[in-house]
């Protein structure tokens, strides 16, 4: 048997998905086009957009279809960013790095100073921390950027009290993990930008979404024919966009029982390894994210056993070559680098089962005291 | 067996993979990354730090059919290659970081690493052989002389050959490059590595130059006379002819060589070609490859460089050192090279060069 632990990473396209895109796919018209097939490709992807927005708690004229997740992002952080004419970007200390390093670009390139929202030990963003820095400098701001939830801790994060702090300061959430996994609304969290991805829903590779208000128009990245609101040239992925809206509408998600899944199988973590803890357990998390820590191990060698014994999890970041780096998250609630090497993250999500999490754990304990006599040489 | 394959991305770790999957194990690909950034020690894939060298090695794995991972070595090759590496040249001495890396990283860390994880030993594409016999498991030269590399593993105590498996020992460089191309291996015209994988430029003695600095000094003859000035003791190598910029002649016109480096006085000491030559090289910290050698001298082979000649010899082991008597005197030997013995073609041990007379 195999077990499949990284859903987070990306989950397997539901049924209903599969079955739209492979019907879009035989279907021939440009959505651009005038005639009969370019409207009837259209309509189908007005359809698909009425049902993201629907689920995602914003007008479907607030839907920008991206890429990928990444993309919408990178749209968010730089376009907010050229549009204010500010210099002063905050991000919270735990961002994925599709917001971190765009920020971190606009510092290289376009003069931007970037300051890092700290988080506690359990991973939620310090908002006394924002509030200071807001009544400081907050008419320097160009924008506010503070994921939904985060993608190695699950932690989910306080949006909606960074939007009120914020006042009249864009806000942008990566809502990437959080979407169809938790409640999400974009008109109740009042922020002024959302990245959604179709892969961690059901959806395929290669479809993104940026949520962004009506008639708020940012500079594009993307510049051409002038789709989506001119904010992201490119012909339509019709086939990604129905399959992503399928994946939503039919989803099999269930979080109650995803969490109770999470559940057994820390407790039984925490019965086979005492001493391992789990990183952000004390704040509201997503259902399907451990991250766990196993004092005494390295990630890498933990992985290379559990995929051995045929349970794929993840270590977090890894740098372009495949290196094993310490990850950011970890490193900003306090973690040193060598307890941030020695963590992984176990993810379950719609097709996650019980004997799943009873044969992860089954093999847990030789995988620890191998990895623990590997870290020890 | 379970193994773990060192897999630097070239053809022959590609086809020594390949090999011990045919050879019924249970293997998994391992790339090291040797530089924390991949890009800080070298660029272009010429050797073994770099992304695309990664990417080769994975898509080998793919291609052979086996797991792949990367283990990040970086701290351990800093300190254990690098870092050796300088501190030897800055003692006046001239190191192989070949052997350090066979002997910290790939039959150490790789090793101890692998075995922790429960596996039983690391498949390496260098071109050597093993045997078993009476004497236990036996390190040997390959078959094809322009490759052999026992030299590099000679490193490596019995415990560490005992884990080694090295596929290519038995065929021709030229064999394994047509192996590859019939594998569908994309690696199997890939250039060999040459020169040290940790300098880019494979401008060693700019390296050299970069980090010990380039501190003028006297060049001296066997007198202590001063005949010259030298533009980095670091970049000079004994039994260098060419390039010492001397304009004071020798009495018979004879050309000199450099016999000494004295990193202390920053001082190069030059000579003539007899003063050159050893007939007797005593190495420290030495390793053996199989059954220990005692004080009774016994014939057999000393080779002083990588792809240097095996020298006739009688070598024995007297008070922690290792002693080769050499039938025919030799030129430019520096302290901190690597003596390896060779029993026939089997490698007896190894010693780091500290005196020669």
């Amino acid at each position: 048997m195999s077990v499949y632990l990284d859903h987070a990473a990306t989950t397997p396209m539901a049924d209903a998905a599969i079955a739209a895109m492979t019907s879009s796919l035989s279907k021939i018209g440009n959505p651009s086009s005038l005639h009969t097939q370019g409207r009837a490709t259209r309509k189908d992807i007005e359809d698909a957009r009425e049902v993201i927005a629907k689920n995602a708690g914003c007008l479907p004229s607030e839907i920008i279809f991206t890429g990928s997740g990444t993309e919408a992002d990178n749209a968010a952080i730089k376009g907010l960013f050229w549009k204010s004419g500010k210099k002063l970007i905050v991000i919270s200390a735990v961002e994925h790095h599709a917001v971190l390093d765009p920020a971190c670009w606009l510092v290289e390139h376009e003069g931007a100073e970037l300051i890092e929202i700290p988080v506690t030990a359990d991973g939620v963003v310090d908002l006394d921390f924002l509030k200071k820095l807001i009544a400081e400098r907050g008419n320097e701001m160009a924008l506010i950027s503070v994921m939904h939830s985060n993608n190695e801790t699950g932690v989910i994060q306080p949006v909606a009290e960074v939007v009120k702090l914020a006042g009249d300061i864009p806000v942008h959430t990566d809502a990437v993990q959080s979407f169809t996994k938790v409640p999400l609304s974009y008109e109740e969290l009042g922020v002024t930008s959302m990245a959604l991805s179709a892969h961690k829903v059901g959806g395929p590779l290669g479809i993104g979404v940026l949520v962004l208000r009506r008639a708020y128009e940012i500079p594009a990245l993307l510049h051409g024919g002038g789709q989506e609101r001119e904010i992201r040239s490119g012909t339509l992925n019709a086939p990604s966009i129905v399959a992503f809206a399928a994946a939503v509408e039919k989803s099999t998600y269930d979080a109650v029982q995803v969490a109770a899944l999470r559940d057994r199988f820390e407790a039984g973590v925490i019965a086979a390894v005492p001493d391992a803890y789990i990183n952000g357990v004390k704040s509201p998390r997503l259902p399907g994210i451990s991250n766990i820590t196993f004092p005494g191990t390295q990630s890498d060698s933990l992985l290379l056993l559990m995929d051995s014994e045929k349970v794929s999890c993840s270590t977090g970041a890894a740098c372009s070559a495949g290196v094993h780096r310490p990850s950011h998250v970890l490193l900003a609630m306090g973690h040193t680098e060598i307890t941030a090497q020695s963590s992984l993250r176990f993810s379950a999500g719609a097709t996650t089962t019980q004997s799943d999490i009873d044969f992860a754990l089954s093999v847990l304990p030789t995988v620890i005291n191998r990895g623990r006599a590997a870290a020890a040489k | 067996m379970r193994v773990i394959a060192a897999m630097s991305g070239g053809v022959d770790s590609a086809v020594a993979a390949a090999r011990a999957v045919e050879a019924g194990h249970e293997v998994i690909g391992v790339h090291l990354a040797l530089a924390s950034n991949p890009q800080k020690y070298r660029s272009g894939a010429r050797g073994c730090c770099t992304i695309e060298d990664s990417h080769d090695a994975r898509r080998a794995a793919d291609k052979i059919g086996i797991p792949f991972y990367i283990w990040d070595m970086a701290e351990e090759f800093h300190q254990g290659v690098v870092e050796n590496f300088l501190a030897e040249y800055a003692a006046g001495r001239t190191p192989n970081p070949c052997l350090r890396c066979n002997e910290k990283i790939k039959f150490a860390a790789v090793l101890d690493r692998a075995k922790a994880m429960g596996f039983d030993g690391v498949v390496t594409g260098h071109y050597a052989r093993t045997q078993e016999s009476a004497m236990g498991k036996t390190l040997h030269r390959a078959v094809d002389p322009l490759k052999d590399q026992s030299y590099v593993l000679a490193v490596l105590n019995t415990e560490q050959i005992s884990g080694a498996i090295f596929p290519l020992g038995d065929t021709e460089k030229v064999d394994i490059r047509i192996e590859a191309g019939a594998r569908g291996l994309a690696v199997a015209q890939k250039p060999d590595s040459h020169d040290i994988c940790f300098v880019p430029s494979g401008d060693n003695a700019g390296w050299l130059r970069d980090r010990l600095g380039s501190e003028t000094g006297p060049i001296v003859d066997q007198s202590g006379k001063q005949i010259g000035e030298h533009k980095g003791a670091y970049t000079y190598t004994i039994g260098q002819r060419k390039g010492l910029g001397l304009t004071v002649p020798t009495a018979d016109g004879s050309p000199r060589f450099v016999l000494k480096i004295e990193p202390v006085t920053n001082t190069v000491v030059v000579g003539s070609r007899e003063e050159l030559a050893v007939s007797q090289l005593q190495g420290e910290k030495t390793i053996w490859c199989g059954p220990e050698v005692d004080e009774k001298p016994l014939r057999g082979f000393v080779q002083v460089r990588a792809h240097g000649a095996p020298l006739d010899c009688t070598y024995r082991y007297v008070d922690g050192r290792l002693i080769a008597d050499l039938d025919k005197p030799l030129l430019g030997i520096a302290n901190g090279q690597a003596m390896v013995i060779y029993d026939g073609d089997r490698v007896v041990g190894s010693a780091t060069i500290c005196e020669s007379a």
